[in-house]
């Protein structure tokens, strides 16, 4: 697939918090546009570290990072919201807004990007029946369960129809057939067109699921245990 | 503000609560230096247009001179006096007169009437004739002893400095009230931004443009700026009809009347909207450079 064609390129990233230690060390690799990606590794790995560099949180330390053909070291400051609206991100700790309720909180991307009053009404409750969340549009999140809440912040995500999905720990907090639903939902997206990232711990989602998958150690892509097949390294 | 709904809670922070009521005091601190200044402006207006064109001859009496012979004296000066070219009038005093002036101070008594008061010729010149008062003074001196001619202009130029020094100061005031208040709310709004951090860069992060987070901001405090721009508005309203009703209730004569005009209450009603402004273009600058150090 031609360079051009891919969402994510990292070449040689190295990043550090502040002035502490480098928790990611050369990473190098590309996201091809409608790939579908697991990003695996034990805890403290540097998984939601990666995320963040790409939905720019973050600035490498070092090395290049490439979104949708934009070198986003130089990129004009200006054209930064519009890489961002391009990229739904499912927030490890969900980041709802307390003060506003479900409907509210999922319409935020589209009434940050413009939309209609139209718009929102009839696409926010239709996502959030989607996740199963029909008689949770008016409760705010300190009154959801976590899995009801994780399913509002997927909800939030993806309701702009992103061209990148950064989800950080998804299912986590739901069942075994909630997981399911929310991961066939990804993929759903991911079918027309959107490029994904689903970090996990799961063995069993990533085992149920073939896809691709980059594999974190100590800040560092390396091969899978057991010496599996690694996809998208550059 | 306008086509967009509040997504922060900003009415519910402390700053919230207290920061219309110091911006009310800041108002209320600003608006009586600003009335201050303004009345200043009326007086001194009014001083100038009240002597201008109007000059005072003194004729001291000499000792042991006769009133006959200081009658006769007055009468040569007001005849010199009236002689002159540009002099449109000129007019003695009655003795009467100045011993009204000394009567504050000295009381109405059989005493005044023995002192030698120095006897006033009240002269109006023609509207806009050049006069050299000091050589006509000096021309009138030599031909009539113990007479002194006075220009107002002098005295007057000096109350007008006075007057204009007062006023710059109370212009200080009011400058370094509005520091404050930027201050202010630069810090309510820095607190703001603290309070709501996280939700700030929920927004930033999934695409909220600077400006949009910022109308946040600069909508809320222009409100809270308002609020308190009226509140210090009603304050110093409330002050000088005190002062306003204080001030008549003094003789006559001792204080230059003392009240505002229209376009004066309307510079301190604009005091109320400025703050108002103020405090919203604060909080946005503030809210700018905040974002700005965001990745
Ligand atoms: N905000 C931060 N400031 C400083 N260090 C951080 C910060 N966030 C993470 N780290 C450090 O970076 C390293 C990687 O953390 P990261 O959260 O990316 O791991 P992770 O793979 O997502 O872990 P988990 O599976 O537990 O979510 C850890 O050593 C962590 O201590
Ligand atoms: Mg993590």
């Amino acid at each position: 697939m031609a360079e051009d064609q891919d969402v994510v390129r990292f070449q040689n990233v190295g990043m550090r918090y502040g002035l502490g230690p480098e928790v990611l060390h050369d990473i190098s690799f590309r996201l091809p546009k409608g790939s579908f990606h697991f990003l695996t590794g034990p805890s403290g790995a540097g998984k939601s570290s990666l995320l963040r560099l790409m939905y720019l949180a973050q600035r490498p330390s070092r090395g290049l990072v490439t979104l949708f053909g934009n070198d986003i070291a130089t990129a004009r400051r200006g054209a930064l919201p519009d890489i961002r609206r391009r990229i739904g991100v499912v927030f490890q700790d969900f980041r709802l807004i307390d003060t506003m309720t479900a409907m509210e909180n999922v319409a935020m991307p589209l009434r940050i990007a413009g939309a209609s009053e139209a718009q929102v009404k009839e696409h926010v409750p239709e996502l959030l029946r989607w996740v199963g969340l029909e008689d949770q549009i008016d409760a705010r999140p300190p009154t959801l369960s976590g899995g009801q809440k994780q399913r509002v912040a997927i909800a939030r995500a993806v309701i702009a129809r992103p061209a990148l999905l950064l989800a950080d720990e998804p299912t986590g907090n739901v069942d075994a057939e909630i997981a399911l639903r929310l991961m066939r939902l990804l993929e759903e997206l991911n079918k027309i067109g959107t490029t994904v990232v689903v970090a996990t711990h799961s063995e069993p989602l990533v085992a149920r699921f073939k896809h691709r998958r980059l594999h974190l150690d100590a800040g560092e892509l390396t091969a899978l245990p057991g010496g599996g097949a690694q996809a998208g390294m550059a | 503000m306008i086509g967009h709904r509040a997504i922060l809670p900003l009415s519910r922070d402390p700053a919230s609560r207290f920061l219309p009521w110091l911006i009310a005091f800041m108002v209320w601190l600003a608006g009586l230096a600003l009335a201050g200044a303004m009345q200043i402006q009326t007086t001194s207006d009014a001083w100038v247009k009240g002597v201008a064109g109007r000059l005072t001859m003194q004729v001291v009496p000499a000792a042991d001179e006769s009133a006959e012979a200081l009658e006769a004296r007055i009468g040569r000066a007001l005849a010199l006096l009236r002689e002159t070219p540009g002099v449109a009038r000129a007019e003695a005093m009655p003795k009467e007169a100045a011993a009204a002036l000394l009567e504050p101070w000295l009381g109405k008594s059989a005493l005044v009437e023995e002192l030698p008061v120095p006897r006033m010729i009240d002269v109006v010149l023609e509207d806009g004739a050049p006069m050299d008062t000091r050589a006509l003074g000096a021309r009138i001196a030599a031909q009539v002893p113990g007479t002194s001619l006075e220009d107002h202009g002098l005295w007057l130029a000096n109350l007008v400095t006075l007057a204009g020094a007062i006023q710059a100061i109370a212009f200080a005031i009011v400058g370094l009230i509005a520091l404050a208040a930027v201050a202010t709310v630069v810090f309510a709004t820095k607190t703001g931004l603290a309070i709501h951090h996280e939700v700030v860069e929920l927004l930033h992060l999934i695409g909220a443009r600077d400006g949009f987070v910022a109308r946040e901001f600069q909508g809320h405090a222009f409100r809270l700026g308002l609020k308190g721009g009226v509140g210090g508005f009603v304050l110093v309203a409330a002050t000088v009809a005190v002062v306003v009703y204080l001030a008549g209730r003094v003789e006559a004569g001792l204080l230059p009347p003392i009240a505002l005009g229209l376009a004066q209450w309307a510079a301190l009603a604009g005091l109320a909207i400025a703050v108002a402004l103020i405090a919203m273009i604060t909080a946005r600058l503030t809210v700018m450079r905040a974002l700005a150090r965001m990745p």
